[in-house]
Formats: C-alpha cells, sequence, structure tokens
C-alpha cells in the first residue's frame, strides 16, 4: 500500500485565547483520487480541522502530525500549501474589490506554477467550466466576491476549485445556506472535480443531500474534536436516520475527562 | 563666487538612482532676492506687466509669514533652493529626436513615448523648469484646441487671455508658497478648450525635478469653455536627493457653463521633496470638475485641491488616495466651495499609512446662504498597516443655509488576517496578499484612471508594500 495523500495523526488544536481544546486527537487519512466526508454537529471541529490542514493562523497545532505527499505540512506557509496542491474552500470567503474573480484566479494560478498564463487560453478555460456549471460568463469578471449573495460565492468557490485544479480540495460546508439550484450547481461542480481519477476531496457537511449524487468512498464522524466513528457511505444513511446523538454520547463521555472547569 | 558650468560633460551611463549629472547650463544664485526674480524675468523674455507681477510677489513672498499648522516644513531652507535651474535645451523641440539624449533617455524610462503611441493626445514634459519637448496632435488642433507651454503662450496671440486668469482663482496672496510660485514660476501647460468641442484623448504632462536643490515651480493653466469637455492628466515623479527639494506648483482650473474637466493626478515625488503646490477650479453654471488624485510620494505634502461652485447646478467631485510611508507626513485633502443654488460636491477618499508614515485627511466644506438646494457628501477611509503608522482625519465644515443635504463618514482599519489568509490560501504570498488588499482599497482612484496610470498606480503600491519596513 502506498502512502495516503493526507494524513493526520492523533492533533490537538486550541485558538489562541481559551485553554479548552478544539481537536483534542484527532486522526484521519486521504488517499489520492479518494472522496471522503466529515460530518459531525455543530461545534464538533469540523471547520477548524479544515483550518488547520489549510494552516489558518488564528488556530494553535498543540500536538500532533499532518503530512501531505509525505511531507511535514505544518512547517509550511499557508501559500506553500496551497502551492503544493491543497484548496480550501471557505465558508465565508472575503470579498476583494479591484480584481476580477477571473484576473484572481490566473494570478493565483501563475503563483502557484511560476509561469506566465496567457489570457485568451484562460478565458476559454474558464468560459468551458462557466459553461460546465451553467453560470453566466459576466460572474468571471465581477470583483473578487464583492457584492456576491451567499450562494454566489460558494459558487465562485467551486469555480476556483476546478481551476486551480488542487490535488486534495477541503469543501467546508459549501452547500449550507444554498438554494435548491445553487446546491445543484456546487453539486455539478464536484462532479466535474471527481472526473480527475487522482483528485481527492475532503467534504464537510451537515446535509447527505449533496452527497447524494457523489461518489463517497469514506465517512468520517467528527464528535467533540475526536473522530468517533468511520466507514462507508452507509454511515450517512445512518446518521439521516438517527442523528449525532449515540455517536455524541460516546464522545462526550471520551472527552469530558481532562476538560478543565470553567 | 558663482557657480560656472561649461559645456556638457561625459554623460553616465550608470544611474543608480535614475538620475543623470546635473547638467544645467545656467543656474541662479541660492536664495531670492529681487535681483534674481528680475534675472529670471529677463531670462524668461516676460512682458513687462509678468515682470513686475513677479515682482509684487516677491514682496509679498517677504512679508507672508509660514503656514502654522500642518505638518512641519523645518527642513526648507528657502536659502538652500536654487529656484530656477534650466536645462540645457534651448528652445522647444519640435520633435522627439531633437531632444538631448539624457533628457530623452530619461523620459523613455518614465514611459512617455509609449503613453503617446497609446493615443494619448500630446506630451508636454517639464525637465527641471522648462519645456523641453511637446506635441499636440492635429486632430486636437484641429477642434481648435490650444494645447502648449505657457511661456510662449505668454508671448503669442493668447497673452492677453493669460494675462486674464493668471494668479486670479490663485491670488499671490493666498500664502507664502503661493506668492513664492508668482515670483518665480517658470514653465506648465496652457490648455484651451474652446465652447462646445469635446477632446476624447486625454492630454497628459509629465513633470520631473533633476537637479540637486532646484525647486520646481510650474503653472498650469486650463480654461474649458462652454459645453466643451476635457481630461488633463498630470503625472510627477522625480529621482532621489539628499538635499531637500521644494515644489510649489500652480493649478488653476476654469470650467465654463456646461463644461467638464476632470484633473488626473498621480504623484510620486522622492522622498526628500517638500510638497507644497496649490490647485484650485472655478465651475459655472452647470459644469463639473472631477478631481481625481494619487499621492505617494514626498516627505511632506500639503496638497488640497479646491473647487468653487459659482454657478447653479455646478458639480465637484473629487476622488483620492494618499500612500504614506517611511518618513513621509502627507497632509491632503480638498476643499470646496458652494457658493450657488443646487450645486453638489462629492468627495471620496482613501489614505493608507505604513512604517511609521503619517498620512492626514484635511478637508473644508463651505455651503454658503446662496447655496440654497446644495448637497454635499465627504467620505473617507483610512487603512493603517501596522502599529507604527498614524492616520488622522480632519474634516471642517462651514454650513450657512438650512437648506442643503450634508452627508459625513469616515471610517479607519486594518487589513484583517482572514482576509489574507483567504488570499494565500490561494497561493499568493503574504506580500502579495497584503498588496492585492491595498490596491482594492485604492480601487477608488484606480478605477478612474486611464488603464496604464490604473497600471502604474497599483506597481507603486505593490513597491511601496514591499519596502523595507520601519
Amino acid at each position: 500500500m502506498s502512502e495516503p495523500l493526507l494524513s493526520i495523526q492523533n492533533l490537538f488544536v486550541s485558538v489562541e485565547d481559551s485553554a479548552e481544546g478544539i481537536l483534542n486527537g484527532a486522526s484521519l487519512s486521504i488517499g489520492k483520487g479518494e472522496t471522503h466526508v466529515l460530518m459531525g454537529p455543530n461545534g464538533a471541529g469540523k471547520s477548524t480541522l479544515a483550518g488547520a490542514i489549510m494552516g489558518n493562523p488564528a488556530y494553535q497545532i498543540t500536538g500532533g502530525t499532518i503530512t501531505f505527499e509525505g511531507e511535514n505540512l505544518l512547517e509550511k506557509s499557508v501559500s506553500e500549501r496551497a502551492r503544493s496542491g491543497l484548496f480550501l474552500s471557505f465558508q465565508n470567503p472575503i470579498e476583494v474589490p479591484g480584481i476580477s474573480l477571473s484576473n484572481f484566479i490566473r494570478t493565483a494560478l501563475e503563483m502557484r506554477t511560476g509561469k506566465k498564463i496567457r489570457a485568451w487560453a484562460f478565458k476559454k478555460e474558464v468560459k468551458q467550466v462557466l459553461d460546465a456549471l451553467q453560470m453566466d460568463e459576466e460572474y468571471a469578471e465581477r470583483d473578487l466576491n464583492v457584492g456576491f449573495s451567499g450562494g454566489e460565492k460558494k459558487k465562485a468557490e467551486i469555480l476556483q476549485m476546478l481551476l486551480l485544479k488542487p490535488s486534495l480540495a477541503i469543501l467546508d460546508e459549501t452547500d449550507s445556506g444554498l438554494d435548491v439550484d445553487a446546491v445543484r450547481t456546487v453539486s455539478k461542480g464536484i462532479q466535474e472535480f471527481q472526473k480527475d481519477k487522482d483528485a481527492s476531496l475532503l467534504i464537510i457537511t451537515h446535509n447527505a443531500a449533496i452527497l447524494s449524487a457523489l461518489q463517497v468512498d469514506q465517512v468520517h464522524i467528527l464528535v467533540d474534536g475526536r473522530i468517533v466513528a468511520e466507514g462507508g457511505p452507509e454511515l450517512i444513511e445512518e446518521i439521516e436516520k438517527e442523528g449525532f446523538s449515540h455517536f455524541e454520547e460516546a464522545g462526550v463521555s471520551a472527552s469530558e475527562e481532562g476538560k478543565p472547569n470553567e | 563666487m558663482s557657480e560656472e558650468k561649461t559645456i556638457i560633460e561625459d554623460i553616465s551611463r550608470e544611474f543608480y538612482d535614475f538620475r543623470f549629472e546635473e547638467n544645467a547650463a545656467y543656474k541662479v544664485d541660492s536664495g531670492l532676492t529681487e535681483e534674481i526674480v528680475r534675472q529670471i524675468s529677463e531670462e524668461k523674455n516676460d512682458p513687462a506687466w509678468m515682470r513686475d507681477f513677479r515682482l509684487r510677489c516677491l514682496g509679498i513672498f517677504h512679508r507672508t509669514a509660514m503656514p502654522d499648522w500642518g505638518p512641519s516644513i523645518e527642513g526648507l531652507n528657502m536659502d538652500n533652493i536654487v529656484t530656477y535651474v534650466r536645462p540645457n535645451t534651448r528652445r522647444m523641440q519640435q520633435s522627439w529626436d531633437d531632444v538631448p539624449s539624457d533628457i530623452k533617455d530619461t523620459f523613455e524610462r518614465l514611459g512617455i513615448p509609449q503613453s503617446e503611441r497609446e493615443s494619448l493626445a500630446g506630451v508636454g514634459a517639464q525637465y527641471d523648469s522648462e519645456l523641453v519637448y511637446h506635441n499636440v496632435r492635429e486632430e486636437v488642433s484641429r477642434q481648435g484646441v490650444i494645447y502648449t507651454d505657457i511661456e510662449s503662450a505668454l508671448r503669442g496671440p493668447y497673452g492677453d487671455m493669460i494675462k486674464d486668469h493668471f494668479m486670479k482663482l490663485v491670488p499671490p496672496t493666498d500664502h507664502k508658497f503661493a506668492a513664492l510660485h508668482g515670483a518665480v514660476w517658470s514653465g506648465g501647460s496652457f490648455v484651451y478648450v474652446p465652447k462646445g468641442a469635446s477632446v476624447e484623448i486625454p492630454l497628459q504632462s509629465y513633470f520631473r525635478l533633476n537637479a540637486p536643490g532646484a525647486g520646481q515651480f510650474e503653472h498650469t493653466l486650463i480654461i474649458v469653455e462652454e459645453g466643451a469637455y476635457l481630461h488633463f492628466i498630470e503625472g510627477c515623479s522625480a529621482p532621489k536627493y539628499n538635499v531637500a527639494n521644494l515644489h510649489a506648483g500652480c493649478v488653476e482650473l476654469f470650467v465654463g457653463k456646461n463644461a467638464t474637466l476632470r484633473y488626473s493626478t498621480i504623484e510620486n515625488w522622492s522622498k526628500n521633496m517638500y510638497n507644497l503646490n496649490t490647485k484650485r477650479a472655478r465651475v459655472e453654471e452647470g459644469g463639473k470638475i472631477e478631481w481625481v488624485s494619487g499621492s505617494f510620494g514626498s516627505h511632506v505634502s500639503y496638497l488640497y485641491p479646491m473647487s468653487i461652485l459659482c454657478g447653479a447646478g455646478a458639480r465637484s467631485e473629487f476622488t483620492g488616495v494618499t500612500f504614506a510611508g517611511n518618513g513621509q507626513n502627507l497632509d491632503t485633502g480638498c476643499k470646496v466651495v458652494h457658493q450657488a443654488p443646487d450645486t453638489s460636491s462629492y468627495v471620496n477618499t482613501r489614505s493608507i499609512s505604513k512604517s511609521g508614515g503619517i498620512s492626514t485627511f484635511r478637508s473644508a466644506l463651505v455651503i454658503d446662504q446662496k447655496a440654497a438646494g446644495s448637497k454635499a457628501s465627504v467620505s473617507c477611509q483610512s487603512l493603517m498597516l501596522d502599529d507604527i503608522s498614524r492616520s488622522d482625519t480632519i474634516p471642517a465644515m462651514d454650513i450657512r443655509t438650512a437648506k442643503a443635504d450634508v452627508g459625513h463618514e469616515a471610517k479607519i482599519g486594518r487589513i484583517s488576517d482572514d482576509a489574507v489568509f483567504y488570499l494565500m490560501s490561494r497561493g499568493l504570498s503574504e506580500d502579495d496578499a497584503r498588496a492585492l488588499i491595498v490596491s482594492g482599497f485604492a480601487e477608488n482612484v484606480s478605477k478612474e484612471l486611464p488603464l496604464e496610470y490604473a497600471v502604474e498606480m497599483n506597481n507603486l503600491i505593490r513597491i511601496e508594500m514591499k519596502g523595507a519596513i520601519g
């Protein structure tokens, strides 16, 4: 067996002004070309895990390791992680006036590859992806996320993912708060991404709807900062029916030891 | 002992800070006396009225106190400033080929010929104190538009028109440096756009200082007649010197009935420059002045373009960005005076400070009794890039009528860590992420500029952002 693409071992993460850990020994591995789903109740630490992988400076790693393609990810800056093939779709993408979505993606690509990209060829590529997502061409010419609705921002994240072609894309609740049409677009984008057999995904979601049309290899359940269950797509069905309650019971008892009183 | 200069010596091809050996044919003594002013006047072949005007201004200059507000200008010693330096080029050049090579190289590095190729209407480039290159496209002059250097215009058929307008909007009594300007002014542009003419392509002028201790006192006079349209672009860049440099130019803009004038400036003076420039526009009924202003350079700036809305329905728009880095104290803003009914003004500025730089937004809004039904809106936003920089906002308002609609908004902020993280997560370096955010912050100005100037401005921001910290 070859080494997994991403390997997280016993990860502990906290935020600066809190003694309490958000992740308390989380472990997870993703192989090349695989699609994984991370589920869990609110506050379980799902977004923290995504942020820690990408290197969000708001989170402090207090223990454990993350390796990506066999290299220690924790030693790398956020941009180095991006350039090595990681991508994170944000829950709240930032608005940046002064640069169009299309120019921004081109700039990011040039930074990643160190090569100039021809504007015309790139424009054609953008159009292809927009067509595949059934999105209007003008969309890419608007300033990055400026004045975008919640759904438009999420679609813009998917557009970035498809054009930047990361080897591992982490989608942090990209489907949440979207209307039916937007969920369909996001889902279509993910399927498009999966066409590359080497592309890997970690989909964080509350909602099984987005997953119904997708090929899923493995599901991880995160409760109170730990992975409490792992399994195949059948776990999604189980959660649909039963919720997280029986995982939570297990999780609470597991994490309450050593938890300081307020 | 007077300084003597002989003919051109060898020209250094190795320029480190992008300047050439001082190569002036003629230089007046340091310090400002009546004799010097007479000398300048004689050399310029001034009409008698202009010589007398210069001498009157000199008197006002000596009588007027230094400003007792704003950033310190103690480093400025008038006795050390050579007020007038004339380059070797004797006359106006007919074509680019006739421009001396050192001057030409300098301009080429500033991109002037390229700009011209990209369909800018004409180039009036000032090297030190005189225009050395001037070219107006035929299509512009065919419309009856006059675009020339102001010194030769003074002696030509437009001499009376200049006499009627010269320093009427900015009188020499305005402040000490306006008086100084009146006494020693040299070079600059004169533009006359006749009634109904619309100049489709922007006219541009490039100002530059190249001699140590030389002050630059160019005068820009623009008259846009009824219903006409003009966009004038003024760009500045100067090489770096150790001696304190002074820029006290003057810009007077006359906007006729229902006419529109857009006046754009990107200033990037060297970081030892004292930029004490005075700009003013008078706008008649239904006319409009649009100021677009980017201030990046200089050690100290006092810059407050003023709009006088004297006709009913006259409008003013001011869009500005100021970037103060290490060692810079930039005091910028604008003034608007509403003197007639239903006039409107809109001010939208951004200021950025970094590495200990001080950026102050100072504005004055006056709406007098006759200006019923007027509207004014002032919005200024500041971005401080670190803990050692400073940003101040000093908006003054004097409203003399109850029938006015006035709005004011000020915001101050920092770059959010989340925004930097977001951009870095796409592969941008931290520096590039910050530069992109700052460029976006300054977009109010860049989107108003022609593309090549917007690109230049974003390059300036990138350079400033990557500059040494602290």
